[in-house]
């Protein structure tokens, strides 16, 4: 066992641009995106032929034949073959908990470097085929003659074939994420307006940082795309108070623009301990301090599907002796803008502090100019898995930028689970 | 005794053709079950700057595992969070297609004309969202314990209530709460009593809470636990759903009527595990009979109804001075001199319940029934004269007043006056002998120790004397 545990370097981050569904990627597979995204990380920071200690990403929908895919796409990659991989999947805490599990390892001494991120597809999704046409296929396979294979084969009819498609559902509720999202946003009484100047802010501020060049040493073009698919930079709270809702029924607050887009893309991160960095002549833009994850029960409507980062923070908070207002800037996953408001309400509501979180004072509010400054997943979208590689090398190069200061990451997922931690420099 | 006509409307073809010949649609009331919930949906709470029974209400509705929302309106949340809730929150614009079982209003910080725009501001965006059988519930302060611009604005809320409770249709009542100051932690069982489905035909109503130091630890679900209740007129009607009733809070329950009712009476007490008493409650010595009796059998009494009553119809002109006394002595002189009877002998226990039984006829007068009408003024009388009394030994008197309900009595009313009393009500239909049984259920409650001096109509909010 270490004796310390080590400090886990973020030395920096790529992603390819993210692509709307069936877009500029609708032909692109989860390998090819991720592979995209691990080629431009390994020219940046010259790892061509070197051993890392390991790879985690993964994706949420992913092809069954998929199952190796992070050690497959390593294999590919002009990383030395040594390097190992694995696939892990947290719904869409995938990417920022397989950043964690990385930087354990290196916290912990098992391995020096490591690379974190994510991957999604929703273009090209795994379709499955029905359940009783999938039976019956492989009762077909089980047979051994040609004549017992094609007599099996007559036993399906017309109605058996079906195709499964993945859906956004919570398996036990049958919502999909946006009415369960509806809910909680009714709920906290977040109102239109609210959620539309968010999503307005996040496309103005993605925007404003392209515009800047923050974004050239984050991001490989990827099949004619530079920036975000999503990106729309003229968008105002006028233009996205004309569309109309899409959860919630018809009086619901929360419409295609202030709710994330399906999308493709990937990210990855690179994290190192401080020695191998130096070693390999490697900069250090931040610390990845610590990781929180949190899960609440939602489906008998005890609390909402997206509210666990509620629960995750103030543990991250009281770990570290820090307040809610201890940090200079925060990331606030965006699945969708009433997401993001409803969490910061909870925070600042006695009630939810007092009765869900058994504290006597709220956690408070917070500097909304420090919140999601070079804009989040309303305007870059959200391919699920990649999301949490997006955010840890945005904040690790703000604060990189800023010269020192504290961030706070946070990310909901399906399921009631949801990921946070604490990025410092 | 059935409502052929609620049931028509209620049924499929009914539906459909009722409105059509604007026929009134009454609807059919949610009644309280055993087992159910105090109350089964979403529960609004707001209140106006300056109030005081926010956190009493949030105690309340924490007790009763509530589905709470508030408005974001002063420290609202806050108290929510020290009565250990953690309410939804209302916001304009952001409640999509959200609908509430309750609407309650803590009006006591409304202190002059100008702030009365509270009602208008709480109940306005929501007035739309009730469920059927929903509850609208101001609580303010007992303006003859105010002075000038407060007391002139706590007098108004009740043009509010009453007439929230005749535009809201669907079975939704509405009732005025006032509350005297330092009487905040009384509010708990006409809370409950006022939200739940058991309150289903009381509308339109003011209720009063007075400050009272007894606080008794009470099992909800069984409040009468270990009580006697004596119930007048027992054998049937009214007054067999009272007994039946206090029996089901947990009451051992002595029905009381007259001889050549027995066997029916026997088979009411009997069903109960009560026991029975036959007597003319206009015998000289029925007041000490009973005294003497209660005292032998159960050590005292806890819960006194006086349930029975007759009616002997004939106008002025028409009716004989023995038809004029027979109805006061059943109606009037008996109740009060058993009351007098029971209390001089010591009889009521301490946290002792009197209930009188009115009718809405003695508020509103009524064709026919001068002799009636008489009586039932004079039960409210009695409440008015011995109220104070009785509170200096920890004991309430308070009386229903049933409008239209479906008995025995009501169904030898004639068709076309039957219909009447049904309709002309914001309910529009007659209610059950149990609907009395409940509000007597919910004065009797040791819960309910602030209840005094009360007179609650159980009407439908009948337009008569309204
Ligand atoms: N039914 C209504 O719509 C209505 C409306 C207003 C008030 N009320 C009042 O509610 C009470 C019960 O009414 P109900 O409809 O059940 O009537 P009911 O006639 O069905 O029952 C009255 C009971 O009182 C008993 N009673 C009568 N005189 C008695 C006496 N001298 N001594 C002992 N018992 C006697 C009767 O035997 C009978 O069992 C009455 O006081 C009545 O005035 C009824």
């Amino acid at each position: 066992m270490p004796a310390t545990v080590r400090r886990v370097a973020i030395v920096g981050g790529n992603r390819i641009p993210f692509a709307r569904s069936n877009g500029a990627y609708a032909t692109a597979s989860n390998s090819d995106m991720l592979a995209a995204a691990l080629d431009g990380l390994i020219d940046r920071f010259g790892l061509e032929g070197k051993v890392i200690g390991e790879v985690a990403a993964g994706a949420v929908l992913k092809h069954s034949r998929d199952f190796n895919m992070t050690r497959e796409v390593v294999l590919g990659s002009r990383l030395d073959n040594a390097s190992a991989a694995v696939d892990l999947q947290q719904a869409c805490g995938t990417g920022l908990q397989a950043i964690n599990y990385v930087a354990n390892k290196i916290a912990l001494g098992q391995i020096d470097s490591g690379i974190g991120g994510g991957v999604d597809t929703t273009s090209d999704a795994p379709l499955a085929i029905g359940d009783k046409l999938r039976k019956k296929l492989v009762a077909v396979n089980a047979q051994r003659t040609t004549a017992d294979k094609v007599k099996a084969l007559a036993k399906i009819r017309p109605g058996d074939i079906r195709l499964d498609i993945p859906a956004n559902r919570e398996p036990r509720t049958g919502l999909s994420m946006g009415d369960h999202q509806a809910i909680t946003a009714k709920e906290w009484g977040i109102t239109r307006e609210a959620q539309d100047e968010l999503t307005a802010a996040s496309h103005r501020n993605l925007a404003a940082a392209y515009d800047r060049g923050f974004f050239d040493d984050l991001i490989t073009p990827f099949r004619g795309l530079e920036r975000d698919g999503n990106l729309r930079p003229d968008s105002t709270v006028e233009k996205l108070a004309k569309l109309k809702p899409v959860f919630g029924g018809p009086d619901g607050t929360m419409t295609a623009g202030n709710s994330t887009p399906l999308s493709d893309g990937a990210s990855v991160v690179l994290l190192a301990s401080e020695e191998w960095a130096e070693a390999n002549d490697l900069p250090v833009l931040a610390y990845l301090t610590d990781v929180q994850t949190a899960a609440v029960g939602y489906v008998d409507g005890e609390e909402g599907l997206l509210m666990a980062p509620a629960y995750a923070v103030p543990r991250l908070l009281d770990r570290h002796g820090l307040t809610l207002q201890d940090f200079d800037y925060y990331e606030i996953h965006e699945a969708f803008a009433a997401q993001v408001l409803s969490t910061l309400k909870a925070w600042e509501d006695p009630t939810f502090c007092k009765v869900k979180l058994g504290r006597d004072a709220p956690l408070g509010s917070i500097d909304r100019d420090k919140l999601n400054v070079n804009g989040s997943s309303l305007a870059a979208a959200h391919p699920f898995a990649a999301t949490g590689g997006r955010i840890i090398a945005t904040l690790a190069k703000l604060l990189d930028e800023r010269g020192g200061g504290r961030g706070l990451v946070s990310i909901c997922a399906a399921g009631g689970q949801g990921v946070t931690a604490i990025v410092e420099r | 005794m059935t409502d052929r006509y609620r049931s028509f409307v209620n049924s499929a073809i009914g539906r459909q053709i009722a409105p059509r010949l604007g026929l009134p649609q009454p609807p059919v009331l949610q009644r309280h079950r055993v087992g159910d919930p105090v109350v089964d949906g979403p529960v609004l709470v707001g209140a106006a700057p300056g109030g005081r029974l926010a956190g009493a209400i949030a105690r309340t509705l924490a007790a009763v595992g509530a589905e709470t929302w508030t408005t974001e309106a002063g420290d609202l949340r806050q108290t929510a969070a020290d009565a250990g809730l953690a309410p939804k929150i209302y916001a304009d614009g952001a409640a999509g297609d959200q609908r509430f079982k309750a609407l309650v209003l803590d009006a006591t910080g409304i202190a002059d004309v100008d702030a009365l725009g509270e009602l208008h501001a709480f109940f306005h965006p929501v007035a739309r969202r009730l469920q059927g059988c929903g509850r609208i519930i101001v609580l303010g302060t007992t303006p003859e314990l105010l002075d000038g611009s407060a007391r002139i604005a706590q007098r108004a809320l009740e043009g509010f209530t009453r007439s929230t409770g005749k535009e809201i249709k669907r079975g939704v009542t509405s009732q005025l709460v006032y509350v005297a100051p330092d009487a905040e932690d009384r509010i708990a069982s006409t809370l409950r009593f006022l939200l739940s489905p058991r309150s289903a035909f009381v509308s339109g109503q003011v209720v009063r809470i007075m400050p009272s130091d007894r606080d008794p630890e009470l099992n909800w679900s069984e409040p009468l636990k270990g009580k006697v209740a004596l119930v007048t007129g027992a054998s049937r009607g009214i007054g067999e759903a009272i007994a039946q009733t206090l029996a089901r809070d947990g009451a051992h329950v002595v029905g009381l009527d007259i001889a050549p009712l027995a066997d029916e009476l026997a088979a009411v007490t009997g069903r109960i595990g009560g026991s029975a008493i036959t007597l003319d409650v206009t015998d000289d010595d029925a007041g000490a009979v009973l005294a003497e009796r209660l005292k032998a059998d159960h050590g005292g009494v806890d819960v006194v109804v006086h349930n029975a009553g007759i009616t002997r119809d004939k106008t002025l002109g028409n009716m004989k001075r023995e038809v004029w006394d027979q109805v006061l002595a059943v109606n009037l002189r008996a109740p009060e001199a058993i009351t007098r009877a029971l209390l001089d002998a010591g009889t009521i226990n301490r946290d002792g319940r009197i209930v009188g039984v009115a009718s809405i006829a003695g508020i509103a007068g009524n064709f026919g029934q001068t002799n009636y009408a008489t009586s039932k003024a004079g039960v409210i009388g009695l409440v008015d004269a011995l109220a104070a009394d009785v509170a200096a030994r920890d004991i309430t008197i308070n009386a229903v007043a049933p409008g239209f309900i479906e008995t025995q009595m009501t169904a030898k009313v004639p068709l076309g006056i039957r219909e009447a009393g049904r309709r002309l009500s914001s309910l529009g239909q007659g209610g059950l002998p149990v609907d009395v049984a409940e509000t007597i259920a919910w004065y009797a409650s040791p819960a309910s120790a602030g209840v005094n001096g009360n007179v609650v109509r159980v009407c439908g909010q009948s337009l008569l004397g309204a």
